[in-house]
């Protein structure tokens, strides 16, 4: 790990955090030096090559200013200042190495030794450990303290002194994180560990007790460990740690790694950047890499620790065909298994006709890998049902955000909210669904920046160490559109619009019907309060927050889109953006969190039954012709299937069979029985997944998929950035998810000849303009780029509709409140509302294979203290949840996080199946699935319910596998 | 010193800690209101402090765990304290207060059994040059030996 001790290469920790200022000028060891201002001279230093001796300082952190091991002398000073907390000052002289500041640093590093153990040759950070590297650096050659014969020395480290007494001093290790250590005897109280739970997550778990010799760092309060406390494993007080002491338990286990690769995270849409460091092809652990530009060298606790699914025993490596459902499966060859599926998805085709089998495209594979399954559908099924999992979630905001500023995408890059002042989280749970986002906004939260939340739960954002917001407007389920619409009544009516802005930028006729649609007294906030259950004067004093606040960001999520008006809403989002003039700037904008790593750059790759890549309609000739000259076929004019119609169709016997890539829609999808009843009556049924989802348990083919880790590739995140995904392990699988593909394409007749993702991507490129100048080579040397990519914006585009909106004018639309259909009544008088938390990641194929499942082992319902009474439910309770479409059973947690009426829960776990509840209305628009409301009554349970017992029972069945013929 | 009730009641305590929300940096009037009132900080008193500050258990164990005169149970009715820095120690404070100890069967931290005097010791009273010194409750007392020692602890009941 020569790296470590001679960090030359771009990852070296610089000490301090970089400024942004004027230049200033110094001298370091006489070499002249060029800096911002306020750069400290620890940073300048390492500017100029020169590291200087430190412990507590990290250039993820604050200088904190004391291990007083980085001291310099500066000529016309005083005395030996820290060189981290001393900023730059024109013409300073520094000097880092004088007789003098050796000695003092020598004389720090044999206090901190006297009190540290010499096992470095046993301990996990051997060859990674900047204590180790300090002492090295110092040349400290001797410890002279001594230990008086009588008492003994007072350390922390031994357990026992010479006698064989217990050391009150020494504590144990704390192993109660399922991911890393706590060795408190390692430990040097740098503060490290505690300042980035502050300052880098935000979560305040850790604090130094004690003062003195007795400080220790502590997670919680006495009596907490780190498991019992509030960290939320993130992994960055383990990132920070110079030592041994917070260690990931797979180092201690493996062994200090020896090469990396840099990658991009596979969950959510944040899309951080990784170092994957690895001995040969064994994955040590997962480094968030500080040059990311969305995670800034932040993780959390799934991208960071969560990726042992990868080696998971479930995870099926050898295909698998069966006639009927019923059969087990048998293990066969590639080949097999490929001629199986070809032949008989040609055969239906043959029967039932070219537009009765289809795809789903994975919003958890590459972008290569989408373009391929949706170019199988178009140039080989010879049709257009192709469809993808942003049908479930986001599609209303490609419909909603297309219609009024021309593109199908967030706004901004995550570094814009650093610069933000007020902030509207709608329909979002940004610290359990995008954690270091939402780290990213806590900051600037704590910096000033104000908060509006709107949700109907009181989510940790509401109120949570040091972030509060100004007004949280607990909605009532299923009222977004009428509160959206309220706000802006509020902005209009008083006048806080930015007209020079709406003059400018957008269409002043559409915006005069606009306003005086809005100015109806029948969308004030006093009018809506009762539909709402949000109080008219809370709501005003939110509305005039973001509207004279300055920069206004707006961050939604699915409690937005997955509703009967998801288009509507986001289209009101766009309104009230345009309305105050925050969009086309740092700070401001419509910035749509996605689910999934790659939910953005599956709908881009023309997963869409109706779009090919680049969202351009099916209908336009122009478009099918580039398709057509590219790949040599007529492209059908007409748009294919939904998932919802390739369901219905199913069950009417016209659609036959499914080719569905890395997506559970048997779980994800809502009414979980009409997905059963359909997938039951397709006839070739290709699932091709990691594992045996519940989808398999209708499916005729299986095909194993290759994780993240295993293939080349691009990921494009919710701020359009376009990250490298690279190979870090051979496919266990045998193949990568494209050459799969590739191969049942070629057996159907295609004739592919793609040797690598790269030639996909020049594909892309060639054929959908907003990606036109977008290359491996070029994502090489920037490391990411923001589309649009091409001759316009050679480089990318951080921000979006700077100069003007795609579309040329910004379009106000109308948004009128409709209530869904999904009503409550007698029998269902509450409403249930979906969503995720932060250990588990969707449908959970993943993180339920991980340790992951201490934080979250089963899904649970929460219900208010009054509903609960109302019912005799205590917490802890079995509940059954049913509304009209079906019922579930799981326990019970009573909560005041969800109003009176309200209920809510997650579904990451397939034997509680909170989609056997939600009911099949959807979006007007886009038919996004309205998973957030749905009418329900809650009883006391004994048990499973019937759905669930006989749920078990097929599955059971459908996951039987003969071993392979000899 | 109050005897503390066992249960101090939650409303009292979250009225004590709201009279001190206006303040600049309330978080230390707050603890030293609660142990004025209580004799220690009541552990009832944590998640209020927590939440009316919107700050973690952990900050706030940091804080108390860093001030020794902050306590988490309470103290003897007396609490006598030892001064155990440098310029006491050249006047003999060490053996004075090892003999204290000794005498009243306690370790450093100590309260008697009859729960009269809890036994501490300082770092500095501020009356070096009138070395050795102690403190009993609020009062200061320079010049200590033996016999002054006694004639305090007879004084606090021990």
């Amino acid at each position: 790990m020569k790296d470590f001790i001679i960090p030359w290469d771009a990852d070296r920790d610089m000490g301090t955090p970089a400024r942004e200022g004027k230049p200033v000028t110094l001298t370091i060891d006489g070499f002249e030096v060029t800096v911002p201002a306020g750069t400290s001279v620890m940073r300048a230093a390492a500017e100029a090559g020169l590291q200087i001796p430190k412990l507590c300082a990290t250039d993820s952190l604050e200088a904190f200013g004391s291990c007083r091991l980085c001291v310099v002398e500066i000529e016309g000073r005083r005395g030996t200042p820290a060189s981290c907390t001393t900023p730059v000052a024109p013409g300073m002289v520094v000097h880092t190495q004088s007789a003098k500041v050796k000695t003092i640093r020598k004389g720090v590093m044999e206090l901190y030794i006297s009190d540290h153990p010499l096992d470095c040759l046993t301990c996990a950070a051997n060859g990674d450990c900047e204590l180790q590297d300090m002492a090295g650096a110092v040349g400290l050659r001797d410890v002279r303290y001594t230990a008086p014969p009588e008492t003994g020395l007072a350390n922390h480290f031994a357990p026992r002194n010479t006698s064989g007494e217990a050391n009150p001093e020494w504590l144990p290790k704390d192993d109660s994180n399922p991911y890393f250590t706590y060795d408190p005897s390692k430990c040097i109280v740098c503060s490290r560990c505690v300042r980035a739970c502050e300052e880098v997550q935000g979560t305040f778990a850790l604090t130094i007790a004690g003062r003195g010799f007795d400080s220790r760092v502590s997670a919680g309060a006495a009596g907490d460990d780190f498991l019992s406390s509030d960290c939320v494993s993130c992994g960055a007080c383990v990132q920070a740690c110079p030592t041994a002491t917070l260690q990931e338990k797979s180092v201690i286990e493996l062994g200090t790694p020896t090469r990396s690769v840099v990658t991009t995270c596979a969950y959510c849409g944040v899309g951080c950047s990784f170092k994957a460091e690895l001995n040969g092809d064994e994955l040590v652990r997962m480094v968030p890499w500080k040059h990311g530009k969305a995670n800034r060298g932040h993780s959390c606790v799934k991208g960071r620790f969560a990726w042992g699914y990868a080696t998971h025993r479930d995870r099926i490596l050898n295909p698998m065909i069966r006639d009927r459902i019923d059969e087990p499966w048998r293990e066969v060859s590639w080949a097999e298994a490929i001629g199986f599926a070809a032949t008989r998805l040609r055969g239906l085709q043959q029967t039932h006709g070219r537009k009765s089998i289809g795809v789903i495209t994975s919003s958890r594979c590459t972008n290569e890998e989408t373009f391929l399954v949706q170019k199988l559908a178009r140039a080989v099924f010879g049709n257009n049902n192709t469809d993808t999992c942003a049908r479930v979630c986001h599609s209303p905001t490609g419909y909603g955000l297309g219609q009024t500023f021309g593109t199908s995408a967030g706004t901004q890059d995550f570094d814009s909210v650093e610069h933000t002042d007020v902030v509207i989280v709608i329909g979002a749970n940004p610290t359990d669904g995008h954690p270091v986002f939402a780290s990213r906004l806590k900051k600037r939260l704590r910096q000033g920046a104000k908060l509006i939340v709107i949700d109907p739960r009181r989510i940790d954002l509401v109120k949570s160490a040091h972030v509060a917001a100004a007004h949280h407007l607990a909605l009532r389920p299923g009222t977004n559109v009428a509160v959206v619409t309220a706000l802006a009544h509020v902005i209009v009516t008083e006048g806080l619009m930015d007209e020079a802005y709406i003059r400018e930028r957008c269409d002043w006729d559409e915006f005069q019907e606009y306003a005086e649609f809005v100015s109806d007294p029948r969308h004030s906030p006093e009018a809506t309060a009762l539909l709402t259950g949000v109080p008219a004067d809370e709501l005003r004093a939110a509305a005039r927050t973001f509207a004279t606040g300055g920069n206004g960001a707006i961050y939604y999520g699915l409690g937005v889109t997955e509703h009967s008006q998801g288009s509507t809403t986001v289209m009101g989002i766009a309104n009230l953006a345009m309305l105050t003039g925050n969009v086309g700037r740092k700070g401001v904008g419509v910035n749509p969190l996605r689910g999934q790593n790659n939910v953005q750059g599956s709908c881009d790759m023309g997963s869409f039954p109706h779009e090919l890549p680049g969202y351009r309609h099916v209908k336009r000739d122009d478009v099918r012709d580039i398709f057509r000259q590219a790949w040599g076929v007529e492209i059908d004019p007409e748009p294919g299937l939904r998932i919802p119609n390739m369901l219905d169709a199913a069950v009417d016997g016209t659609f036959k069979g499914l080719y569905c890539q890395g997506e559970d829609i048997l779980q994800s999808d809502p009414d979980t029985k009409h997905v059963a009843a359909g997938l039951a009556a397709m006839e070739c049924v290709i699932v091709h997944d990691l594992f045996l989802n519940e989808t398999a348990n209708y499916a005729h083919v299986f095909l194993p998929g290759s994780t993240f880790l295993e293939k080349e590739g691009t990921f494009t995140n919710a701020e359009r950035r376009i990250n490298r995904v690279r190979k870090v392990m051979a496919p266990r699988n045998g193949y990568a998810d494209w050459e799969i593909t590739q191969m049942l394409a070629n057996a159907m007749g295609a004739g592919w000849t793609y040797t690598h993702p790269a030639e996909v991507m020049a594909e892309i490129a060639a054929t959908t303009p907003s990606f036109a100048g977008v290359t491996y080579e070029l994502l090489e040397e920037k490391g990411s780029v923001q589309w649009p990519c091409n001759e316009a914006n050679p480089d990318g585009t951080p921000l979006m509709h700077v100069d003007g909106f795609v579309r040329g004018k910004g379009r106000f639309i109308v948004t009128e409140y409709v209530a869904t259909d999904e009503r409550t009544g007698p029998r269902f008088p509450l409403l249930l509302t979906t969503g995720r938390i932060l250990s588990q990641y969707n449908v959970g194929a993943q993180t339920r294979r991980t340790a992951n499942t201490v934080w979250h082992a089963e899904d649970v319902l929460e219900i208010h203290p009054h509903d609960a009474e109302n019912r005799g439910v205590k917490d802890g309770d079995w509940v059954r949840l049913a509304s009209r479409s079906g019922e579930t059973t799981l326990r019970a947690k009573i909560t005041d996080r969800v109003s009176p009426g309200v209920v809510y829960t997650t579904f990451h776990h397939p034997d509680t199946q909170a989609n056997v509840i939600t009911t099949d209305y959807s979006d007007w628009a886009t038919n996004c699935p309205e998973y957030k409301v749905t009418a329900v009554q809650v009883a006391l349970s004994n048990g499973p319910s019937d759905w669930q017992e006989d749920y078990a029972a097929q599955a059971e069945r459908a996951r039987r596998i003969l071993p392979a013929a000899e | 010193m109050p005897q503390t009730p066992a249960q101090p009641d939650i409303a009292e305590l979250s009225a004590l800690i709201e009279a001190h929300l206006h303040l600049e940096g309330p978080l230390l009037p707050i603890l030293h209101a609660l142990q004025a009132a209580h004799g220690h900080i009541p552990e009832a008193a944590l998640p209020l402090i927590a939440s009316a500050l919107n700050i973690t258990r952990a900050e706030l164990h940091g804080v108390i765990s860093f001030y020794h005169d902050f306590r988490t149970a309470p103290a003897g009715r007396h609490v006598l304290k030892i001064c155990r820095a440098e310029a006491c120690q050249s006047m003999g404070a060490t053996g004075i207060a090892e003999a204290t100890l000794k005498k009243l069967g306690l370790d450093w931290h100590g309260t008697t059994t009859n729960g009269a005097v809890t036994v501490e010791p300082v770092y500095c009273l501020g009356l070096c040059a009138c070395a050795p010194a102690a403190m009993l409750d609020d009062r200061v007392v320079g010049r200590v030996d033996a016999a002054k020692l006694d004639t305090l602890l007879a004084e606090a009941g021990a």
